[in-house]
């Protein structure tokens, strides 16, 4: 085909128009192409999170008063449950990888595709199945499931919810990211262009590598934990059941050391977009590549051995839980390495203030503040404290939406050019994120308070001195949630009416930018051959020093 | 997962490299050796605070029926193996003998298995029973564990069986060949990952002492 199109003089057309054996959406929900399904994921994925972020709206709005304002109690169970299972499961942990690692990651690395194509169409189908197991659960009868979204013992046993849909939504969503991380990780091994060493790679890429190995080795241990609670509830066969000998406290052992990895799976790529945009709008090359590239290998690496400090009240020895305190404290340095990279990176560049480095600029503020409270939760005297109240809420929140939510924002932006071809407009985009960043920092910010001050979490009532507070949180979910209107309007717009996007809008150096926008089917006519690292800004850099 | 062969592009001409299908089927070994570790996790809490009730509870099993069992997945895994090399030789027919061997002894495997719980369930040990749930809970956690594990194991032989029947059919229409087959070697590593699950099943349920 692209021998025909050369022969004829025209260019090759773009993969939205390269010919395809399917007809209609099946030439969609059929193709193998990575870009496609990264766009199919794009979709889905947002829509997951709209809803999600609405039920965290109405939750907050329930939080208004004490005593009921809007919704009865055990609604109010399951919204949070289901606002947990879909941010999490839907949302945070395929985010970027599913999204820009399989549109952008086999660009970056001079690729024409992933490594097995088809088994991520298949990856696809899996999460889209997942997500409507979730949704649909809601609705069948019995009642959505109240156990928030960890699933923990014996009531989850117990309630007479539909648990069982919404755990068999998590394990085959789990499936679909293990299939994702191997998929990644044979392609970052076996289809990297000429010359394109593994300390040439973006850090991006190297962001999905780390992250794609933490998705193999800890998802399966979810897997098999949430299939016993679904054996446990069809036979009642004892493994976690306290009453015929179980441990409810080995299934929390077993959760956490999944969905303590499954955090850096969440944070990792957020961290990797932030060192990939970083460079480009501070026209300097990164600062400690090499220390980047390997903090993520540390991060992922540490951070599969602190599963238990979720558990330091629930009942453990001294010295297990000094270990797992200590261990905890030490994923800060990796984490601190990169801040620090990035703001000398920052330092002495010729700094674009561009919509994607506003995101990322939020992004850090709020990182190293969810950081920092991180260590607070980590320090055995002040957990206890703390543990189980709006500070941990608030905690979270900061790292994965203040950071990888943000980081996604960033990326959306960053790449809307090269996914569509299109611009987006500037200053609708700048409103949305100064409304995002205020109504978030409202929002979540106001919850450390509240969890100082005593605030249980999943509380739905709550005695009148907290109410101020509340009411500040609620008014900061207004604002955050319109931003994020905003923005997926302005963006919905620009996808009809930007104007012409380049091959190169923001000056990138990653081989992403040497490809047309949107990129044609194959990605590259010839394969490229690399000859130097990713980040070459060195005729920036000169003009600068000259200053 | 092992008729995946990479395709590096949709148009034509595929590029094949053997090895990254390879490494690929090996990371999904691993996650499944991690899929068992989990349950692997609660035997070794289990049997650390209920040890003496895990070997009363093994006395009930027959050792007889285990050992039959592993000789016979120890054996199929020698066939598929050999039929690694068969095809490598270019003989067609021979490897279509050995796979379908391997095929026959799972199918033996699990007829075994199946008169084995059929024995357990009539006597009235099986999860939530009567007499079961009278038992000590070392015991009840024993037999919870030896189902669960035996049983998901066993669901393991059989999408290994479908696997390599898909194989067969692969050998037979010619697009497993002497020059290309990484697909075969891909089926035969998941029946070896079946294997070796057993070899670790065995001991820790039938050898109790």
């Amino acid at each position: 085909m692209a021998i025909a199109a050369a022969a004829h003089g025209a260019p090759e057309p773009d993969f939205y128009h390269a010919p395809s054996k399917h007809k209609g959406i099946f030439a969609w929900i059929l193709s193998t192409d990575h870009k496609r399904i990264g766009i199919l994921y794009l979709f889905s994925l947002l829509t997951f999170f709209l809803i999600a972020a609405t039920l965290g709206v109405l939750m907050r709005l329930e939080m208004l008063t004490p005593g009921k304002t809007i919704i009865e109690p055990q609604t109010y169970n399951t919204f949070f449950t289901l606002h947990g299972i879909m941010m999490i499961f839907l949302f945070i942990i395929p985010g970027l990888p599913a999204v820009f690692g399989n549109f952008m990651m086999p660009i970056m690395i001079g690729a024409k595709d992933v490594f097995f194509p088809r088994l991520n169409l298949l990856s696809w189908w899996l999460f889209l199945a997942g997500g409507l197991l979730a949704l649909v659960s809601v609705f069948l009868p019995g009642g959505a499931t109240d156990t928030g979204w960890t699933f923990y013992v014996p009531y989850s046993i117990r309630t007479s919810t539909n648990v069982i849909p919404a755990l068999m939504a998590a394990f085959i969503l789990g499936f679909s990211s293990i299939l994702t991380g191997l998929n990644f990780v044979t392609t970052i091994h076996r289809m990297r262009a000429p010359g394109m060493t593994w300390f040439r790679m973006p850090l991006f890429v190297w962001s999905l590598y780390a992250t794609a190995w933490v998705q193999i080795l800890a998802t399966p241990i979810i897997g098999i934990t949430l299939l016993l609670v679904a054996i446990e509830r069809w036979f009642g066969v004892g493994i976690f059941d306290p009453s015929l000998g179980g441990d409810p406290i080995l299934y929390q052992h077993l959760f956490w050391i999944y969905s303590h990895p499954a955090v850096y799976i969440m944070i990792l790529p957020g961290l990797g977009v932030v060192s990939e945009i970083l460079p480009v709008f501070a026209r300097r090359t990164i600062f400690g590549y090499k220390f980047i590239a390997y903090s993520s290998l540390a991060i992922a690496f540490v951070g599969s051995l602190v599963w238990a400090h979720h558990m330091f009240t629930v009942g453990m020895s001294n010295t297990g839980m000094f270990v797992f305190s200590f261990l905890t404290f030490l994923v800060s340095i990796p984490s601190a390495i990169k801040v620090f990279n990035w703001i000398a990176t920052l330092y002495k560049g010729s700094i674009a203030l561009e919509v994607p480095l506003l995101f990322i600029l939020s992004f850090i503020v709020q990182f190293c503040i969810g950081g920092f409270t991180g260590l607070m939760l980590g320090a055995l005297a002040v957990n206890i404290h703390v543990t189980d109240t709006y500070f941990v809420v608030g905690h979270f929140h900061y790292v994965m939406f203040g950071g990888t939510g943000f980081g996604l924002f960033a990326a959306l932006h960053y790449w809307f050019p090269k996914m569509t071809g299109k611009m987006f407009k500037k200053k609708p985009a700048v409103v949305s994120w100064f409304m995002v960043t205020i109504g978030f920092n409202v929002l979540y910010f106001t919850m450390f308070i509240l969890g100082y001050q005593g605030m249980p979490r999943r509380y739905y009532d709550y005695l009148p001195q907290f109410q101020t507070l509340h009411v500040i949180a609620t008014v900061g979910s207004w604002i955050l949630y319109s931003g994020i209107l905003v923005m997926f309007v302005n963006l919905l717009i620009s996808l009809r009416k930007g104007e012409k996007a380049g091959a190169n809008p923001w000056g990138g150096e990653t081989l992403e930018w040497t490809v047309p926008s949107p990129p044609p089917l194959e990605n590259f006519d010839v394969v490229p051959t690399v000859t130097t690292g990713p980040y070459d800004y060195s005729k920036y850099e000169a003009v600068q020093e000259a200053k | 997962m092992s008729s995946e062969v990479a395709t590096a592009t949709t148009q034509g001409h595929t590029h094949r490299d053997d090895a990254g299908t390879k490494l690929g089927m090996w990371l999904f070994l691993f996650t499944e050796l991690i899929l068992f570790g989990g349950l692997f996790i609660i035997y070794a809490v289990y049997r650390f605070s209920h040890g003496a009730e895990f070997e009363l509870a093994a006395n009930e099993l027959d050792r007889l029926v285990g050992t039959v069992n592993t000789i016979i997945l120890l054996t199929s895994s020698l066939t598929v193996a050999m039929s690694i090399t068969a095809i490598q030789e270019g003989k067609k027919n021979l490897t279509l003998l050995l796979v379908g061997m391997t095929v026959v002894l799972a199918f033996a495997f699990l007829l075994n298995k199946y008169f084995e719980w059929d024995h357990k369930i009539v006597a009235g040990i099986y999860p939530g029973s009567p007499d079961l749930i009278n038992k000590p809970q070392g015991v009840i956690l024993y037999f919870g564990l030896y189902y669960v594990m035996t049983g998901l194991h066993a669901l393991h032989v059989i999408i290994g069986m479908v696997v390599l029947v898909v194989m067969m059919f692969f050998v037979k229409n010619g697009t497993i060949h002497k020059g290309s087959f990484v697909r075969l070697e891909a089926g035969a590593l998941y029946w070896h990952l079946v294997d070796i699950i057993w070899i670790f099943l065995f001991p820790l349920f039938y050898l109790l002492h």
